[in-house]
């Protein structure tokens, strides 16, 4: 009885550790630290590059403004999932998707200037 | 954050140039050239309840009757205290040129206008170095309106504090210089993704109160950063709700509106309504659509002078509209 609980145990580890291998996690926390992504968006001409990134849950976007006039990186949902501090010529800002889903952003200097970050 | 060397190389640009001199357009002697020239507004002169606006830089070669009027003031706009690339490395160098045209008019202004973009971060000592810079102006009573850069990361609660003068919500007011209605309206807050400038419900209340008593006789000059017609609207040249704002002036029989924002002069008439922009005392931009982007533009330091301005407005009473004519600090 007691071995046939533990092998019970056991298999759930495994199909629970196979499955946070195959699928994206629904809890991050459930399961062991995967490897930090990362990814990167450019400021640059008045526009963010790409226009549409797509990157997995947990992945961390860092935008880097290239251009000689400063940016904000503001997201346009309300309320306000992220926003920088104004970044001047070179200055970054990163922000950590932790859930799924589509995240329009503007500069909130030049409102014209629109993007996205979609995380799967 | 900047890099180290990123921020040795800015420390390095208050001193030296440190540039490729060969694609910048601006080495160290077109820098010097650059200084002699650069730095311009624009002198108003209200005449005839027209306003007339001329560059600084022209008004040497003009008659002084051509510029008389009954009131006289300038504006000057953009003055992005705090930059420091190739487009110029010395903003604070141009803002005093333009104070020096000012101050070497042959009709000192009754006042300035500032038309916004004051700073460039909006860092305490950059409003510092601009109000310094200012006070050698001759003229000393001084109206501001904020520009985006003005108000970042604070909704504009320093500009307020530093030059509201009495401003009610997010800093709009109005005053009367003899017989002429000023008003400066705030169209840089609370922008919305994809959108263009905003002046926003409660402003438009104010404004639709504050012209009520008046005369349809009454002169109005209205001043704010972003333009309150559509210049153009793909790089956000333009307001979004200035439409409503401009149907309250419309049984006024002269309207000027002057803004900023654009560096560059442009002008244009709309049945008693004229509008104009300023020069930036700091850097010029591309003509709508002339470049990818509405980035500082690195001209050669022989053309800069003419692409910097002040203007100057000089109201005469008597007629029916407002003349404005833009010069620049050649």
């Amino acid at each position: 009885m007691r071995r046939s609980v533990s092998f019970a145990v056991f298999l759930a580890v495994v199909v629970l550790g196979a499955s946070a291998l195959t699928a994206p996690p629904r809890n991050a926390a459930a399961v062991a630290p995967q490897k930090a992504e990362s990814a990167e968006v450019k400021i640059d001409n008045f526009s963010f590059g790409p226009s549409t990134l797509t990157v997995a849950v947990g992945t961390t976007v860092t935008w880097t403004n290239r251009d000689d006039i400063p940016h904000t990186v503001a997201s346009s949902d309300d309320p306000k999932a992220f926003k920088s501090k104004v970044l001047d010529t070179d200055e970054k800002f990163s922000f950590t998707f932790t859930k799924a889903g589509t995240y329009p952003y503007f500069c909130s200097i030049h409102p014209k200037m629109t993007a996205k970050v979609v995380v799967e | 954050m900047k890099t180290t060397s990123q921020q040795a190389l800015s420390g390095n640009t208050q001193n030296e140039l440190v540039y490729d001199h060969n694609h910048d357009g601006v080495d160290r002697r077109g820098f010097l050239k650059c200084m002699a020239w650069a730095g311009t507004g624009a002198f108003c002169v209200i005449r005839g309840g027209v306003l007339r606006s001329y560059s600084l830089g022209r008004l040497a070669e003009m008659d002084l009757k051509e510029t008389a009027g009954e009131l006289s003031f300038a504006q000057i706009s953009d003055s992005h205290m705090g930059f420091n690339k190739a487009a110029n490395p010395d903003v604070a160098g141009t803002l005093k040129a333009a104070v020096d045209k000012i101050n070497g008019l042959a009709v000192t202004p009754e006042f300035l206008l500032h038309t916004g973009d004051i700073s460039h971060l909006s860092k305490p000592e950059e409003f510092d170095t601009v109000e310094q810079i200012l006070k050698s102006a001759t003229p000393k009573d001084i109206f501001y309106v904020p520009g985006e850069h003005d108000v970042l990361d604070d909704d504009g609660k320093q500009f307020r504090e530093r030059f509201g003068r009495g401003a009610q919500g997010a800093g709009w007011y109005s005053f009367d210089k003899k017989g002429v209605h000023f008003i400066a309206l705030v169209n840089v807050l609370n922008l919305k993704a994809g959108g263009l400038g905003t002046l926003g419900q409660e402003q438009l209340e104010w404004l639709e109160e504050d012209v009520k008593p008046l005369q349809y006789s009454t002169p109005i000059v209205v001043f704010a950063h972003i333009p309150l017609w559509s210049v153009y609207p793909e790089w956000g040249w333009g307001t979004e709700d200035s439409a409503q704002a401009l149907s309250y002036l419309k049984k006024f029989g002269s309207v000027t509106v002057l803004n900023g924002h654009i560096h560059q002069t442009m002008q244009k008439v709309e049945g008693h309504i004229t509008f104009h922009t300023a020069a930036s005392t700091a850097f010029p931009q591309p003509a709508p659509g002339k470049a990818d982007s509405p980035g500082p533009m690195k001209v050669p330091a022989e053309q800069l002078k003419s692409v910097l301005g002040i203007t100057d407005v000089n109201f005469i009473r008597g007629k029916q509209a407002l003349g404005l004519v833009d010069s620049t600090l050649g």
